[in-house]
This record gives structure tokens, sequence and C-alpha cells, in this order.
């Protein structure tokens, strides 16, 4: 076991039936740190996190949350998490405030079921039967049913699958809000930008194996991809210099656009101005994109994360 | 443990509290029941009040019996919905979760059974109100029972439209041979005899001597530690097979751990066929209202 962390998970591994779900999964999480498991739909992100959550047994390795073991601790673990679930099901004709008054009941320490209506934006609701809520209505309750017990270690397993950019936003905001709080926040996804927005450390995960983990900086730097800049000129080149400028490893001509990509961006801009210049040409329009992580996974796997 | 009893509660408040917005629930366990009420004494006993307790018992145990149907199902309901799994990242454990299926669909009969003693009082002008100590303690043991039955049925079922089947197979057996619909002196005595290993009849039975003879608990004791062991066994047994994944089966073996629930009654039928005097106890409140039945003897 790694030390220190207040997430540990050591290579874990589940079957079920021939399927192997995962295979050797390790990773550890800091305290106050958001991790994000990041991997197509079926790449073994939900298994971990119900083991993690004491929902699933592992065919053999071992995980800690706060030291305590999901599978033995009971209630103490209760205590210390919260999670909210792929799909929280709850009854449909349970109110909003009576399902944050009932599962509050459950604990020793609690939020107030007044604040939680407040900080989710459900105060409006707070009389709807649960099979009035909308899709993102309900997302918000189940977050606020994870954080009705102010848990130190937050689970939240693909918070804003199926929910549309407006709502997805506003969990983002809640979920940056619980970072300022520093709660230790582990999330599962299939969102690039989510990953990239939420998280301090990603673990890229696959056939049911952590293929990279880092910062999203650090995943990007390691990769070899490379940055693509989308050149616009006032006149059209036609001598192939851009190819030869330094850092360039590939130029390709896109409509009225030049696609420049290169390992080496600073130096390539500024041999790009001084061609520009030479060539008494002027710049119409430049445009920077970094690798996402979404091209690591390509690199990676040769597949797209949403294939 | 304080934890667990805190639980207990607050799950049977909610689960009260939806029972009482769920439209079928309210049906079957107080229109149902007042039906029945109304038919016994109305037609059966032609509004005849000497006629009211020996019926009144009847529709008590329907009362009762209907624990079976009751909350314990709604578990089944809750585990293939993933309801279940919601509880189960809290404290809450599966006896909590079991328990308040028990003291809710305990605490949502209470009033029905009530409501049948006064409209049997208002409307059918009733005497008395037979051994209250033993019929409270009959219809507290009794519903305890039936829910603990239900739930045994909700452990090692798989879906609800199995669980119905069952029910239905198992409902049909109490209501029609254990003395609740037919009295049971009209049965065929080898029906009688196969009746007589049922909790149904026992409860029936008890809840009629209890109406008509105004017998005491300490005579009726037989009765109840057969229907206590019943409820224990079947608690716990439920305990053990109890899931929380809609995608996790029962396994094909635990079918017959229902067979368990039932020991003390298969004791209790042995010795009843043999040796008991709950025939004759059945005639002699038959006979107490003489019509709308005739009995030849």
């Amino acid at each position: 076991m790694l030390s220190g962390a207040t997430i540990e998970v050591l290579n874990l591994t589940k079957r079920y039936g021939n399927v192997e779900a995962l295979r050797g999964v390790s990773f550890a999480v800091n305290e106050g740190e958001v991790f994000g498991l990041l991997g197509p739909n079926g790449a073994g992100k939900t298994s971990t996190v119900e083991i993690l959550e004491g929902l699933r047994t592992p065919d053999s390795g071992s995980v800690s949350v706060c030291g305590l073991d999901p599978q033995t601790s009971g209630a103490e673990y209760k205590y210390v998490m919260g999670a909210a679930l792929q799909a929280t099901a709850l009854p449909d004709k349970m109110r909003v405030h009576e399902a944050l008054d009932l599962f509050g009941s459950f604990y020793p320490r609690r939020r107030g079921t007044k604040e939680l209506l407040g900080r989710f934006g459900l105060e409006e609701k707070r009389n709807a039967f649960y099979s009035q809520l909308s899709g993102g209505q309900k997302q918000r309750l189940a977050l606020a049913l994870a954080l009705v017990n102010d848990p130190q270690v937050v689970f939240l397993d693909e918070p804003t699958a199926g929910l549309d950019p407006q709502v997805r936003r506003e969990i983002y905001d809640i979920i940056e809000e619980l970072k300022k709080e520093k709660k230790t926040i582990l999330l599962t996804t299939h969102y690039i930008e989510e990953a990239e927005k939420l998280c301090d450390r990603v673990a890229i995960v696959d056939q049911g194996k952590v293929i990279a983990l880092g910062t999203p900086r650090e995943l990007k730097q390691r990769s070899a991809a490379v940055t693509r800049i989308t050149v616009r000129m006032a006149k059209p080149e036609t001598n192939g210099a851009l190819g030869n400028l330094e850092g360039v490893t590939e130029c390709r001509a896109e409509a009225e656009d030049y696609l420049l990509y290169s390992t080496r961006v600073p130096r390539t801009i500024v041999a790009l101005v001084k061609h520009l210049e030479e060539q008494n040409n002027e710049l119409v329009s430049l445009e920077i994109s970094a690798p996402s992580l979404e091209d690591i996974f390509l690199e990676l796997t040769g597949r797209r994360l949403r294939d | 443990m304080s934890h667990v009893l805190g639980n207990t509660w607050a799950l049977t408040v909610s689960r009260m509290r939806l029972a009482m917005r769920n439209r079928a629930f309210l049906f079957f366990s107080l229109i149902m029941p007042l039906t029945f009420l109304f038919i016994y004494a109305g037609i059966f006993g032609r509004g005849r009040s000497e006629a009211v307790p020996y019926l009144l018992g009847e529709v008590l145990a329907l009362t009762v019996m209907g624990s079976f149907w009751g909350l314990s199902v709604q578990l089944v309901t809750f585990r293939e919905q993933g309801i279940l799994r919601r509880f189960r990242v809290t404290p809450v454990g599966a006896s909590a979760m079991l328990a308040s299926s028990l003291v809710s669909n305990y605490f949502l009969t209470l009033p029905t059974i009530a409501i049948e003693f006064y409209l049997s009082r208002a409307v059918f002008h009733m005497a008395g109100l037979g051994n209250v100590l033993s019929i409270f303690v009959l219809v507290t043991i009794g519903t305890v029972t039936f829910a603990s039955l239900g739930l045994i049925v909700a452990s090692v079922t798989n879906t609800m439209q199995e669980t119905q089947i069952i029910n239905q197979i198992i409902w049909f057996v109490f209501l029609f041979i254990s003395g609740a619909t037919i009295p049971f002196p009209m049965l065929p005595r080898s029906v009688q005899s196969f009746a007589l290993f049922l909790p149904a009849t026992y409860l029936v039975s008890g809840l009629q001597r209890a109406m008509s003879e105004r017998t005491p608990l300490v005579d009726l004791g037989m009765y109840l530690a057969s229907l206590v062991g019943c409820a224990l066994i079947a608690f716990i047994v439920s305990a053990q097979l109890f899931r929380w994944e809609p995608e996790s089966k029962a396994p094909r073996q635990a079918k017959l751990w229902v067979a368990a629930a039932i020991v003390p009654f298969l004791l209790l039928g042995v010795w009843e066929n043999l040796n008991g005097d709950l025939r004759s106890h059945a005639m002699k409140d038959l006979q107490s209202i003489r019509e709308p039945y005739s009995i030849e003897h």
C-alpha cells in the first residue's frame, strides 16, 4: 500500500463471468484532490468506484479509504464517504426535502436540509415528488444526498452523463465548490472537458487497466501529440515553405487555412512571423490548439474515447 | 444498536408516508377489508348483531393476513428500480430495512382494525369487544408473522412478476382453506387436516375464539408461540437472503429456505391433527351464530 493517501487502490481485479472488468488497477488519491477516472464505457471505471463504495467485492487486490476497508468497516466507513451513483433512484412519491431529511437522519453528523436545498438550487422543488423532477434536478438531488453527511471523501460516478450542457456546467460549478472545500473527490467520466476542467489528476482507464496517470498538463507534455497551429494569411503560400519552419512536423492546407503541426510552438510562431515579413504577407488569423486528453487516449489506444 | 433502531424508525416513518400516497396500497389495506366487513356482516350475517363477533374475527384475520402483501413486496420494487442500492451506500443495514417493513405494516394495519371495530359497533350494533388483550396480541403478532412471510417470499424471488405469482398462490390457500372465507367446519375433513398446517388457520381460529368465546391469552399460547416462531425464522432467513442489487439473483436452493419458516406450523399441525381442539372450537364458534350457515351434526 502507498502511504499517506486518502484513497489507495492496489492491483484490483474483478471478473464478471468471462469478462475481465479490472486487470490490476492501482492508483492513490491525496487528501483534497479531485481525481478523475477517464475512459470509454466498459473500461472498468464504475467497477472500480463501486468497489470503493463497498457495493462490489474485488476478486483480488486491496482498497483503503481514509484508512478503512470499504468491505469490512460497516457504518464507520459510511460516515466518512458520500456517493452519487451512476444512476440514483428514489421512490417516485418521495418529496425532495423528505429524501434529504431521511438520508440525513442516518448520520450522526449531517448538513441541514435547508442548506442543501439552497446550495443545490432545489428550494423551489422542496415539496416536489422525485418523479416530478427533471434529469438535472434529479442529479442535483443525487449530489446533495452524497453530501448530506458532510463526507471527507466523495465518489461521483459519471455525474453529468446524459445531461444537457447548461446543467452540466451547473454540476461543474458545484464540484468546483467542493474542490474549494478541500473534499477528496473521485469522479468517473468519459467527457474529456470534464476531466480537464475539474481534475487535479487523471487516470486514463481502458480495458480494465490504468494506461496513463498524471495531471492533465503532465499527460499532455508526456505525450508525443503535437500542437496544431491554424494559420490564415492574406496571400496564399505556394512554395511549401511553411512545412520547413522550425518545429513543424507536418503542414497541410485546408480551405483557406494552413494547419501546422508543431512540437515547439513558440519557435514555430517566431519563425512564422519572420517568414511572413520576408514574404511581404500578412497574418489574418492564428489559432493554437494544444493536444487534448482525447488525442492522448487516441495515441495510447488507437481508438477514440466514444468509439 | 441505537443507530440501528434510529435508522429503522426513520425508514418506518418514510415508508408509511410513501404507502399512504399509494392508492393501490390504500385500497388493499383499507377499502378491501372494510368491504369484506360489510359483505360478511351485512350479507352473510344478515345484519344480525349476534353474528358480528364471529364474522369480525374472520375480517380481522383477513386484514392481518393482508400484511403478507404489504410493504414486504415493496422491497422487491425497490430492488428492481435500484432504490435499495442508494440505501446500501448509507449506514442502513439489511435488518433495519427489513424491520421497517414489519413496523410500518403494523402501524398501517392498526387504524383499519380500529375502524372495523368502530363500524361493527356503530353500524352492526355488535355488543361486546371480545377479549381485547387477546385480540391486540394476536393482531400484533399476526401482522409481524404475515409481513415476515412476505419478506421471505420477497427475498427468494428475483422479479416483481415472480413475487406476485408466488404470493397469489399462497394468498389463495390462506384465504380459502384457513376458515377466513369458508368456515372451517364446512371444509372437507381432508382439507381441514391440511389447513391445520397453515399459520392462517391459527390466526383465524385464534381471532374467532377471542371474539366469540372471549378466550384469554393464556389459552391461545400454542397458537401465539407458533406465530412468533414462524415470524422469527422468516425474519432471520430473509435477513440472510437479503439482496440489495437488482442483478443479484437468489440461489435456487434458497427457495427451499422458505420451508424453514413453516417448521413451527408443521409441528403444530401434527399435534393439532392428533390431539388438538381447533376443530371443536371452530364448530362451537360457528354454532354461536347459527345463521346464515346451518350445520348439521
